[in-house]
């Protein structure tokens, strides 16, 4: 698998090159944010707004409403739990374009509760006007920003930083509203966001192995939740559906599928995977997955639940998956 | 074509016109937000026809329906802001922050006569505009401030950014001393300190009254001056009724800084019968055969 290192800084720093009107906002983690780029390019429109993160909503709801571009980093806990009536009242009823690009998204952090985001998405569903995406790799990070600002209004992203797996190709760039298909099949509808795409993609390919065909969903956008492929795929699933996400598993990816299914009228069992209800701790990513059931096994335990077969597969064969540059079939 | 100048005079008798529909509306209805107008009409009726450079209203002066709330699909209904003019440099912005002053704005847009007779009358009538805790499509309101001390932080961003620009006027944000407990006015002010932001002011009305009671005893804010200073602020302290230290203040000269003015008022100030109800003020209701009574009996002394 190629992993890619500053994708993000690349991408903002371009993005700054053809936008004029963008201005980047930093709570004091631009370091930690892979803003550093852009400020040695564009030191005049990069400002420190200190660690004061709720004087930094309204602050770029101002800037916003001069006709700038205001994009704001920090973790992401700090974009949406600390502030959300900052968010809600300054910007996101005024429909205003301001990016929230909150990094460490859920358990990828070591830095504990206090730094793991594993509710902003159902937190945040419930805001009206708010666009809420999460990406999955670095080809979703390339095309984000532009993404992001055609589709316009205010939004907030689970965003990866450092070294960064590419899943995708690299000229096929994120979609608003769109989820990538990653496997085709057709007894399991599997959705997945952020760090549960790639652990996803290695479950399938064990699944695979195993004789079990399962139509992968890597979902980028979770605000709106309107993309008709859910649909596609939820019917054409024999067994029912599986989500897999970063987060709690209320509100979040499994909430979003689950009312689709409810709407549609769509009977189906559906299992999901991700942070049972709990406040976690600090560990390594790899670690926390586990301890958690957020893990590529946990994922495909839930498969066997579903089609009701216990494959007997070990730790051992998701190790063995030896993942090489994923081919998307759509 | 030369602003209009007024008096002291002039402007006197405007704010107690102010003062005079708050209590129409009170008697009328059994209660309003009459102590924050006591405490503010004259920083307001002063803002508006000397001391801010607004254009001629561009409102409908009578109001308009509900118009819908922001969103993809409704960008471009009338703000709230049009009744302050044109919102574009040179021009000054006016930013009210408590938006339980709406009555008390709404009723300084009809003194100065940016609204209507007619628009008046539908202040917080169900479907109209001139809603009781305003929003920013409500007659002078250029941003959705209830929830208190947000609004300085998107005034500073507008100062901010019309810095950025090379574009003249001045951000004017009014503010009320209850909502300086919040933390992040200090946060706003810390930041407009240290982004120099001398094209802001700060307008804070010192009635001293909160829902509980008075502020001293529900939580201290003093000496703010001192604070005001100490974070970076250039302050001034002056009497909030006199009209002239309103007009002098306002014009402060603070290079490379915010100006903070902080007006020191009383709350039943322009309605002395109101002086012994001094334990509730933030919401004064006219419900009582006695308090119609000498609501009424005032009422018909003013001019």
């Amino acid at each position: 698998m190629i992993m890619e290192t500053n994708v993000y800084s690349k991408s903002i720093t371009a993005w700054g090159a053809e936008h004029p009107e963008t201005v980047v906002l930093s709570a004091d983690l631009g370091t930690s944010c892979e803003i550093m780029e852009f400020k040695k390019n564009y030191p005049d429109r990069y400002f420190s707004l200190g660690i004061a993160e709720q004087n930094m909503i309204g602050w770029a709801a101002g800037l916003a409403r001069e006709g700038f571009l205001p994009y704001l980093h920090s973790f992401g806990v700090f974009l949406y739990r600390r502030v959300l009536d900052q968010v809600e009242m300054s910007v996101a009823y005024g429909n205003l374009p301001v990016g929230l690009v909150g990094f460490v998204p859920g358990l990828t952090t070591p830095g504990g509760v206090s730094h793991q985001s594993t509710n902003d998405i159902g937190t945040l569903r419930s805001v009206p006007n708010m666009r809420i995406y999460s990406i999955a790799d670095a080809t979703d990070i390339e095309g984000f920003l532009p993404m992001a600002y055609e589709a316009g209004g205010p939004f907030y992203v689970r965003m990866f930083r450092k070294s960064v797996p590419r899943l995708f190709p690299a000229n096929e760039p994120i979609q608003f509203n769109h989820a990538r298909i990653a496997a085709e099949g057709s007894d399991v509808a599997l959705f997945t966001e952020n760090i549960a795409t790639e652990e996803g993609l290695k479950a399938v390919k064990v699944l695979q192995n195993h004789g079990v065909s399962v139509q992968m969903l890597s979902v980028s956008t979770l605000k709106p939740f309107t993309d008709p492929q859910v649909v596609d795929a939820l019917k054409k699933a024999k067994y029912g559906a599986v989500t897999y996400e970063n987060h709690n598993i209320i509100g979040g990816l499994g909430t979003c599928v689950a009312e689709v299914m409810a709407e549609n009228g769509i009977g189906k069992p559906l299992i999901k995977v991700g942070v049972d209800d709990l406040y976690t701790h600090g560990a390594s990513k790899m670690f926390l997955l586990k301890k958690y059931n957020v893990d590529a096994m946990s994922c495909i335990k839930a498969v066997e639940k579903l089609i009701g077969k216990d494959l007997g597969i070990e730790e051992s064969e998701i190790e063995a998956v030896r993942f090489e540059d994923f081919n998307g079939v759509a | 074509m030369a602003k209009k100048t007024y008096t002291n005079e002039e402007i006197q008798r405007t704010a107690n016109k102010i003062r005079k529909q708050v209590l129409k509306f009170a008697i009328e209805r059994g209660g309003c937000y009459i102590t924050q107008t006591n405490s503010s009409a004259e920083i307001l009726a002063t803002l508006y026809l000397d001391v801010m450079n607004l254009g001629d209203s561009l409102g409908d002066p009578d109001g308009i329906p509900f118009p819908g709330v922001p969103g993809p699909d409704n960008m471009d209904f009338p703000r709230g802001s049009l009744y302050n003019g044109p919102t574009q440099a040179p021009y000054d912005r006016f930013f009210l922050s408590p938006a339980h002053y709406a009555c008390t704005l709404y009723c300084t847009l009809f003194a100065v006569g940016r609204v209507s007779e007619t628009g008046i009358e539908r202040f917080n009538k169900d479907g109209w505009i001139f809603e009781q805790i305003g929003a920013e499509h409500s007659p002078g309101f250029e941003t959705t401030a209830g929830s208190l001390a947000q609004t300085i932080s998107v005034a500073c961003g507008h100062a901010h950014a019309r810095k950025l620009k090379g574009e003249e006027g001045t951000i004017w944000c009014f503010m009320s001393d209850g909502e300086l407990e919040e933390g992040q006015l200090w946060e706003a002010i810390q930041a407009a300190a240290f982004y120099k932001l001398d094209n802001f002011v700060l307008v804070c009305d010192i009635n001293g009254q909160q829902i509980e009671g008075p502020t001293k005893e529900i939580m201290n804010t003093q000496p703010l001056y001192d604070r005001f200073t100490a974070f970076g602020a250039k302050t001034v302290e002056i009497d909030g009724h006199d009209i002239q230290a309103i007009k002098d203040a306002c014009r402060t000269a603070h290079p490379g800084q915010p100006l903070v003015v902080l007006c020191n008022t009383k709350p039943t100030h322009g309605m002395p019968f109101l002086d012994h109800r001094t334990e509730r003020l933030h919401f004064v209701n006219v419900k009582t055969p006695e308090q119609i009574a000498e609501a009424k009996a005032f009422y018909d002394s003013m001019e």
